[in-house]
């Protein structure tokens, strides 16, 4: 496990030697396991992209562009020195709120699209997608300037810092992305030693709460709708119907799978979404348990390689900051596969690398490059 | 901002840190390992059983669609029904080169190429992966054994029974019960699309429209295994559909058809209601049509000469056919000079056959040329007399009866569940303004008085003007449905009542009204004295082209379809009001003359009982004399 680095703070002789021979990428400030690592599960999401879209070549060779730009901005970003980008990621965070504030107002009086800026032919994207990083870097930054744990004070102005974009996202409305970005944000209070016992207050205040609103706030309607997001297979004709087809495809995939391009289930148009939200389930279906296992531990090996950063890192914000991006990073792997296999209800989140859809991977790979940008500037830093 | 971290902090925070890395991996570990668990066990504990499902077999899950609820008369008469009828279904995912067994089953049914086209076009409506589209309804015996003999080469067509909306009365009722059509793809963007999932047709006109929601039901469903032909092997589960609630309607089917045959084939419009609780008790317009059309699909041609026939059969006159009142409008225009004080009872105004504006040289006829001497508000109503109105139109001026008429449902909607009802229009300053940029004339004013110029309003509109003089200002939205599900409806925007200074101003105006009918001087005495009760009416005309100044109307030298309309409105017994008409006959010319004895009809089919006598319940609380003045 030594390519994985150590647990040491200090700078091992290990280190040293794996430094040496990385010498070229790490000038680049390029983490050569992280990329052999995203580089790996990207091809197996284009292999399965060409099997799940059906043979669809422009559809694979679009993601793969997108894989290259998103590399793009992850060396861009990897570039950027952890200090720069602390000073100034909290004016980042209030245009970011800014851009919220203006896709609420605009949405409001458009009476449609509430995610999106758009200004024709120069940029579209969604100030959500933005929030992923900023506001975790920002709490990050706050959290960083003072000593931990965060005490009473702290923590609550770190609470507001995280729900303001949460609710401004979830007016959009996009409940799956406001999750992610409070999950976040919630992670780097976690890694800066947020109490236990505040964890588990807030946890258990939680059952009240929804109980009150079940009995004396919500509508039978809404009640119904609450049941069907947790157990969607009460709902076959709505969004159940996706659960019992992935259910099917995964389980007839059995030990070893039908093969590559072999699925019969998301062939047949019965798995909907194949290309996106649902496509582990082709994965599973063509190359069975072995598949999904081997994804599994490159998933894991990369978020390992996460925690590992986050430990060696020297400053306090690169802390805080690497650990919060590779924990929300499992969030998404855990809830889209818990949702497909029908362990989780139904929310729209993508299956990091895999899925069919730019703006994530360029999202993903950007959290990445503030990964990597922390890890080859420690070296920097030490000599000073 | 310079931070001073001691070295201290620093440490015990990476250590903290690392603690904490220390249990996201272990919590990352433990749900990896959770992931990992639940794929096997549906890829090797479960395997099997998704092995089947998939191997020659698929899961489905069918819709069952919910049974469309029934509408009744008011007697419990079936209006609307369910009859089982066989389809013909394609499946396009099954039928491999669809287009091509498309080419087969014209074939076989002998079908040429403008059905192919409605074929093709229904089947590519179907909206989910391995839905069968019925793409043919009400199959005869001969079609069914010719795609039984030609099964084999008709892969995914299969012949099913499913209910199909019935109007068994027809045309009868094609304007009130409305009728059910094809979902259309604009419908389908705004329908839930899992509570419509197996159904094909929703109500588009009338009560079908209106109570959608309320006669459609909840879909159930049927999870089943099939193999890879599409037949169902094994149900694995399933959920009974919730059946739409039955519609009961106010109308009454025999009044409905007296009310038809009295109208005697004139285009027109009747409507009848019970003043007290609003219930519609007829509603004719015709010509009508055959609702059944609709249903399965109407060819383009026979729509095509529905829509363009210049009878206009599709268009509802009771809801949708705006007309200016005429005189129909002068009792509540009494009403409304009676309230706001411009004349009081004993008010005389002196009728020398026409009206001027004071400095204007413009002579607003009276229609008796001769005009009719001294008239107090009774006789002015009695008479119609057009003078008494202007002079009184004149005095209130527009605003007031902008209020007072917009009070009666006069270009508002008034109805409390009826689909598409036209607003009709009450002129104001405002509106002129808006309209045609330009200020209000007094003269304008003046013809408002007796129910012409801008002012439009419908059938409906002009019976709940009346009912509401029948109620004294209790305001009732009229209504078709008596039950729905078993429970009335809600008016969930009640109208406040016509509050008056002096409630005997009803009295007065009814009195007029009244004097219409059973007095020597009234307007429809020759209707009025064949009754074996008290009607309290009003006539009236609608120009449907304009007389310009100092020309009569000659209506021999007028085509037949630029004649008048006649109207006629009126409550009945007039003492006890049980039922409220409003007829309109398009070209009719004479209010009185032809309108009025079609309300009369529909009065005594009502009011009257086998016998020829007045029922018993519907006689006036004290018996008055009933001899003609």
């Amino acid at each position: 496990m030594n390519w994985l680095g150590s647990f040491d703070p200090a700078l091992s002789e290990d280190e040293d030697v794996f430094r040496r021979r990385a010498g070229f990428l790490y000038r680049l400030h390029v983490d050569g396991t992280m990329l052999l690592l995203l580089v790996l599960i990207g091809l197996v999401g284009l292999v399965i992209l060409y099997s799940a879209s059906g043979r669809n070549w422009d559809l694979v060779l679009k993601q793969g562009i997108s894989f290259g730009i998103g590399l793009g901005a992850m060396l861009v970003i990897a570039q950027i020195e952890p200090r720069f980008m602390a000073r100034w990621v909290p004016l980042g965070y209030l245009f970011g709120v800014f851009l919220l504030l203006v896709v609420d107002i605009m949405g409001h009086n458009a009476m449609g699209a509430t995610r999106w800026i758009n200004i024709p032919g120069v940029i579209r994207f969604q100030p959500a997608e933005l929030m992923k990083i900023l506001m975790p870097a920002t709490v990050a930054w706050y959290l960083s300037n003072h000593s931990l744990p965060a005490g009473l004070k702290h923590t609550a102005i770190a609470l507001v810092l995280i729900l303001i974009p949460f609710a401004l996202i979830v007016r959009q409305p996009d409940l799956g992305t406001a999750l992610l970005v409070l999950a976040a944000g919630a992670f780097v209070l976690f890694i800066g030693g947020l109490r236990w016992v505040w964890i588990g207050s807030a946890l258990a205040a939680v059952v009240p709460v929804a109980i009150g609103m079940w009995y004396f706030v919500m509508h039978d309607y809404q009640r119904q709708r609450v049941l069907t997001f947790l157990d969607p297979e009460s709902d076959p004709l709505g969004s159940g119907w996706n659960i019992i087809q992935s259910k099917a495809a995964i389980g007839s995939g059995g030990t070893f799978g039908k093969g590559w391009l072999q699925g019969t289930q998301s062939h047949l148009d019965f798995l909907p979404e194949s290309h996106t939200d649902f496509i582990i389930a082709v994965l599973a279906e063509e190359f069975g348990l072995v598949g999904i296992s081997l994804l599994l531990l490159l998933y894991t090996l990369l978020i390992l390689r996460g925690l590992v950063i986050t430990v060696q890192a020297q400053t306090l914000f690169g802390k805080l900051l690497a650990g919060a991006l590779t924990m929300t990073f499992f969030v998404y792997v855990f809830v889209n596969i818990g949702m497909v296999s029908g362990l989780l209800p139904v929310v729209g989140v993508p299956l990091p690398f895999i899925s069919f859809g730019g703006t994530a991977l360029v999202t993903l790979l950007s959290g990445f490059g503030v990964l990597m940008s922390i890890h080859t500037h420690r070296k920097w830093i030490a000599q000073v | 901002m310079p931070q001073p971290i001691s070295l201290k902090d620093h440490e015990q925070d990476a250590l903290l840190v690392r603690q904490r890395a220390a249990t996201g991996l272990a919590f990352v570990l433990i749900l990896v390992v959770v992931l990992f668990a639940r794929m096997y066990y549906l890829q090797v504990i479960q395997y099997d059983y998704h092995a089947t499902l998939s191997e020659n077999n698929r899961v489905h899950v069918q819709p069952i669609p919910p049974t469309r609820g029934l509408v009744f008369d008011r007697d419990g008469r079936i209006l609307a029904d369910n009859r089982p009828s066989f389809s013909l279904t394609m499946t396009r995912e099954r039928a491999g080169e669809w287009r091509s067994v498309l080419d087969v089953l014209v074939q076989v049914l002998e079908f040429g190429p403008e059905e192919r086209e409605q074929f093709e076009k229904r089947l590519l409506q179907g909206r989910r992966p391995f839905e069968p589209v019925p793409i043919l309804f009400e199959l005869s015996e001969e079609q069914i054994a010719r795609v039984a003999v030609n099964q084999f080469q008709l892969p995914g067509v299969e012949v099913s029974a499913q209910l199909v909306r019935h109007y068994p009365y027809m045309e009868h009722f094609a304007h009130s019960v409305g009728y059910v059509g094809r979902i259309n793809d604009q419908e389908l963007k705004r329908l839930d699309p899992v509570n419509y999932s197996g159904t094909h047709h929703m109500g588009k006109t009338g009560i079908e429209k209106f109570y959608e929601a309320e006669l459609h039901g909840q879909v159930g469903y049927e999870e089943v295994e099939t193999n890879a032909r599409g037949r169902v092997l094994r149900v694995l589960k399933h959920t009974d559909p919730k059946p739409g609630q039955d519609v009961v309607l106010s109308l009454d089917l025999d009044l409905q058809q007296v009310a038809e045959e009295a109208l005697g084939g004139r285009r027109g419009a009747i409507i009848a209601l019970q003043p007290s609780t609003g219930e519609v008790l007829a509603m004719v317009s015709q010509p009508s049509f055959n609702p059944n059309l609709f249903v399965t699909g109407i060819s383009f041609k026979e729509y095509a000469a529905l829509r363009d026939s210049i009878d206009r059969p599709l268009y509802n006159r009771v809801l949708r056919g705006l007309y200016p009142p005429g005189s129909t409008i002068k009792p509540m225009m009494a009403v409304a000079g009676l309230d706001s004080g411009v004349v009081t009872p004993a008010t005389r105004v002196f009728d020398p056959g026409f009206y001027q504006l004071p400095g204007v040289d413009h002579k607003y006829r009276n229609w008796n040329r001769g005009g009719d001497g001294w008239v107090s508000l009774e006789t002015a109503i009695s008479r119609s007399n057009d003078t008494y109105f202007y002079s009184m139109a004149h005095k209130m001026g527009i605003d007031r009866m902008y209020d007072y008429m917009t009070r009666f449902g006069i270009g508002q909607r008034v109805s409390l569940d009826m689909h598409e009802e036209a607003t009709g229009l009450m002129p104001s300053r405002q509106w002129k303004r808006s309209r045609y940029r330009q200020a209000w004339f007094p003269g304008e004013t003046l013809i408002l008085g007796i129910g012409q110029g801008y002012m439009q309003t419908t059938p409906l509109q002009l019976v709940q003007a009346t009912a509401l003089v029948a109620n004294r200002g209790k305001w009732i939205r009229p209504r078709l449905a008596r039950t729905v599900g078993g429970s009335p409806p809600v008016d969930t925007r009640p109208v406040p009542d016509i509050q008056v200074r002096d409630p005997k101003y009803w009295d007065y105006v009814r009195h007029g009204m009244e004097m219409v009918m059973h007095s020597a001087q009234g307007t429809a005495k020759k209707v009025g004295a064949t009754a074996r009760y008290r009607i309290a009416g009003k006539s009236g005309t609608a120009q449907v082209v304009g007389i310009r100044q100092g020309e009569r109307y000659d209506s021999g030298r007028l085509a037949e379809r630029h004649r008048d309309h006649a109207l006629f409105v009126g409550f009945a017994p007039a003492e006890n009001p049980q039922i409220a008409v409003a007829v309109m006959v398009e070209n009719g010319e004479s209010g009185s003359g032809v309108a009025a004895p079609v309300v009369k009809k529909v009065m005594d089919a009502w009011l009257l009982d086998e016998r020829g006598q007045l029922r018993q319940e519907y006689a006036p609380a004290q018996p008055t004399e009933t001899k003609t003045p």
